[in-house]
């Protein structure tokens, strides 16, 4: 039986050679992020903002009358709603944010949820309510704090315990990869606009441990490289790591992406945005696992000695062993 | 390394097994089979946005029960100042949070502070005072109430608030609701399979206060129009459609009313004569003994029935009614009249609480979302387990085994934490579907290399999975910080993510690591291959 090798055997690709044109690359597709997060704006859920997002099925209808619905919500005078499709063409989701101001007055959400449905059920009798979040000024602050919170407490923790099980130069690199794959999924939903909202936040942190695991894979062969290949120079060993984990990180992205695809294709359409984020996360960090996570050790000036200290009598017994040499 | 002592293979098989048992009535109940009562039963319960239903977060507004807490003051130093004998006081305000009153006689002023002074203990034995007292002035006496006092005011009064939602809930009968208190000052509510929320809404929305009070008939309808209320008196408000038409208010006296949580009970019936809803109260024994006394004194004279500062309606008294029994009307339709009736029987709220999070799913749309995730599950899985065939060959399979064995365990080990099944942890399997077979892609990839590095079979794989291991190890404890983050600052859905990619990090590391290579090692054993497909 011939099995199906993804990646060639004695695969030798000298990645480090388009070390600089990716990491411009790199910085400038994290430097646009950040601009269009910051011109553009996230489009923040109501989970961030505060307000409605209400869920509609007209069940006689084969359209939904999309227009019509617009103005006769319009002139509850909250703003102008948006209001679009969702899953099938008779349903909908109308999206109204509090108006600006309006902030300390904790039962404005509720009473334009309230006046919402009622206008709906009232113009439409076939109309069902799937689903309704409400959210007030307070709660939606509280939210986006925590949210922010989680995210930070992520990245430190995660920093720390690499620092700790590896070298801080692996820290550092590992951090920065981080940041280079969140900030481009947060990129993604400048651009695209889709909404964002807390389970996207579950989205980035699961993004966030995923570029981890990926950068430990490379970064635990390259100690290992270190460990064996003391005098081959850096870039070379790199490359090495980099190809000899090359198969793993390919078929791993892989399958991962197999079943996120599948989701977002065939899942419940509430949760498209969440499996997007995650998608254009793996495609990221399986980029940034080689193209910054390794390059940033040259940077860093690891070197084999890095770990001779951190070799345990163990570990010594167990290379004598595998090397089959007495020092 | 290869080396399975049977008392670990069948520890391993007795994990792998009584895990996967678990699971099988929730398997069971989903897909519409009947489970032998006899047996055990843990069940993985439906969140809110897979079973449909509705969240509420409630928030109550500490500075009412404040300025509520401040109120009752004012009437109890008054009434004991007046039972203490001839202190004579003036000058009342309780403005500024604080309550202040001038002692007429300066010599007055210990006997003053005697009597409030029980007033103002704790009442709980922490030593902790609930009222500051000052004299300032030489005749004015502030009181200022203390952190610890209004700390322990706003826990008893949400404590109540608590118990007076659970009556009302409890009355709308839906199954299995969840009520808890949340920080200092909310309320969560979840109500599963719930179709409308709108009436529960309605019903914790309503504070429920009722009063009766008498209405000045003295009272210049041209000062009641501008609100000036004559001395005595304020002016209330009449509910939307209550006076007819037309809006308007009316003045009634302060002091001398009803309070109406001296109820025993409240129906929601209709009045005999007009056909019109009206709600049937009856008061206890103390209450109906006012109620009496009220109503016989002022036979011929409105009284007015106020519900949260609006007036319902203001009938006339006729007769003096004896029974503790009473009719409210108003403009009631059949289904206000029955919300009335559940919120005054589980009495009033003693702060106002207003919704400032609502998360309602509609059964259908939950449905539709178990359909297609459960879909996208099953598709996910089969190209995964048939990309992991073509793959690795035989390892592939082990691999495969090991995923549909950690799906299991997962469930199992959900169903017996009794945790709650989300739509992002449904999301949340899809991922560990792809995610779990990593750890036995590094596994192979690792034996392919020592392999090819000239290794003989044995080593090859007693290598591959150790030194394997610990980059498993490593890249998994990633995952769990995330993913405990997640839980802790995630809200309801978000959770059920994150439990789902905690279980399943650990399980399949059982799954991936110790399972497949108890298989492996049997078949190494068995078939001593000196060549593999890898």
């Amino acid at each position: 039986m011939r099995l199906l090798k993804l990646i060639p055997d004695n695969t030798n690709i000298r990645f480090l050679r388009w070390q600089w044109p990716t990491t411009i690359v790199s910085a400038l597709l994290m430097i646009a992020s950040w601009v269009l997060v910051f011109t553009h704006g996230l489009n923040l859920g109501v989970d961030f903002v505060g307000g409605q997002m209400i869920r509609v099925t007209f069940t006689q209808s084969a359209e939904a009358p999309v227009a019509q619905l617009r103005g006769e919500i319009e002139r509850l005078g909250y703003g102008e709603p948006v209001i679009q499709t969702f899953g099938a063409p008779n349903a909908v989701s109308i999206r109204l944010r509090l108006p600006a101001g309006s902030d300390k007055n904790t039962g404005l959400a509720e009473a334009m949820a309230k006046r919402i449905t009622a206008t709906v059920h009232a113009a439409h009798p076939d109309a069902r309510v799937d689903g309704v979040d409400s959210v007030s000024g307070k709660v939606s602050q509280e939210l986006g704090v925590t949210a922010v919170k989680a995210l930070g407490l992520a990245c430190i923790a995660i920093a720390i315990y690499i620092w700790w099980r590896f070298e801080w130069q692996f820290g550092v690199g590992a951090l920065f990869s981080l940041l280079h794959d969140v900030t481009l999924v947060m990129g993604l939903f400048a651009v695209t606009q889709m909404e964002f909202d807390l389970t996207i936040v579950a989205a980035v942190l699961t993004v966030i441990g995923y570029s981890l695991n990926d950068t430990i894979v490379v970064y635990d062969r390259i100690r290992e490289n270190l460990k064996k290949f003391r005098r081959m120079p850096l870039p070379e060993l790199l490359d090495l790591s980099v190809n000899e984990t090359l198969a793993r990180t390919v078929v791993t992205s892989g399958t991962m992406l197999i079943t996120l695809i599948s989701l977002m294709l065939l899942g419940p359409k509430v949760i498209f945005g969440f499996s997007a984020a995650l998608i254009l996360g793996i495609f990221v960090c399986t980029y940034s696992s080689i193209y910054q996570a390794a390059p940033m050790l040259i940077w860093l000036k690891v070197t084999g000695n890095s770990f001779v200290p951190s070799e345990t009598p163990l570990e010594r017994q167990e290379r004598i062993a595998r090397e089959g040499a007495l020092p | 390394m290869l080396d399975f002592p049977r008392w670990k293979q069948l520890w391993f098989w007795f994990i792998a097994l009584s895990a996967c048992a678990a699971a099988l009535p929730s398997i069971c109940s989903v897909a519409g089979l009947p489970w032998p009562s006899a047996l055990p039963a843990p069940k993985i319960s439906l969140g809110l946005d897979l079973a449909g239903g509705s969240h509420l977060l409630l928030e109550a507004n500490p500075a009412q029960v404040a300025s509520q807490r401040l109120e009752a003051m004012e009437e109890r130093v008054r009434s004991k100042l007046r039972q203490t004998g001839k202190v004579r006081i003036g000058d009342i305000s309780n403005r500024d949070g604080a309550l202040s009153f001038m002692v007429e006689d300066p010599t007055q002023i210990d006997a003053a502070r005697e009597a409030i002074l029980p007033l103002t203990n704790g009442v709980k034995l922490t030593g902790a005072r609930d009222w500051d007292i000052k004299v300032v002035d030489g005749t004015r006496f502030v009181l200022t109430p203390t952190k610890e006092g209004i700390d322990q005011a706003i826990a008893e009064a949400m404590d109540t608030a608590t118990e007076v939602v659970r009556k009302r809930i409890d009355a709308l009968g839906t199954r299995e609701p969840t009520i808890i208190r949340q920080g200092q000052d909310r309320i969560v509510v979840q109500v599963p399979g719930l179709k409308d929320p709108t009436a529960l809404k309605e019903l914790l929305g309503k504070t429920a206060k009722l009063e009766f009070k008498l209405v000045d008939t003295t009272a210049l309808a041209s000062d009641v129009a501008r609100g000036i209320a004559p001395p005595g008196d304020e002016i209330v408000p009449f509910a939307a459609g209550a006076n007819g038409a037309q809006a308007g208010a009316l003045a009634v006296k302060r002091l001398g009313g009803i309070k109406g949580d001296r109820l025993t009970d409240a129906k929601a019936s209709q009045d005999s004569r007009s056909n019109q809803p009206v709600v049937s109260i009856t008061f206890d024994q103390d209450g109906g003994a006012r109620f009496a006394k009220l109503t016989t004194e002022n036979v011929n004279h409105p009284f007015a029935i106020i519900l949260d500062g609006k007036v319902l309606s203001a009938p006339n008294i006729n007769e003096p009614i004896l029974g503790g029994q009473a009719q409210i009307s108003g403009s009631f339709t059949t289904e206000s009249a029955t919300q009335l009736a559940i919120s005054l029987r589980s009495g009033a709220l003693p702060v106002d609480l207003k919704v400032v999070e609502e998360r309602t799913v509609g059964p259908d749309l939950g449905a539709d979302s178990i359909r297609k995730g459960m879909v996208a599950m099953a598709v996910g899985t089969l190209l995964v387990v048939l990309f992991m065939g073509v793959t690795y060959g035989r390892f592939g399979l082990y691999a495969n085994a090991a995923v549909i064995i950690n799906v299991l365990m997962i469930l199992g080990v959900m169903a017996v934490m009794n945790t709650t099944l989300t739509l992002p942890g449904i999301a949340g399997f899809v991922l560990t579907i792809g995610a779990a077979v990593d750890a036995n892609v590094l596994i192979n990839e690792r034996i392919r290399e020592e392999r090819k590095r000239g290794r003989r079979v044995f080593q090859a794989v007693e290598l591959g999975y150790k030194e394997a291991s610990r980059t498993i190890f490593d890249a998994n404890i990633t995952h769990i910080i995330a993913a405990v983050l997640m839980f802790e600052f995630g809200s309801g859905p978000v959770k059920g993510f994150a439990v789902v990619l905690m279980i399943g990090i650990v399980t399949s590391v059982f799954t991936a690591v110790a399972l497949t290579r108890m298989w492996v090692a049997g078949w190494l054993r068995r078939a001593r291959p000196t060549e593999i497909v890898i």
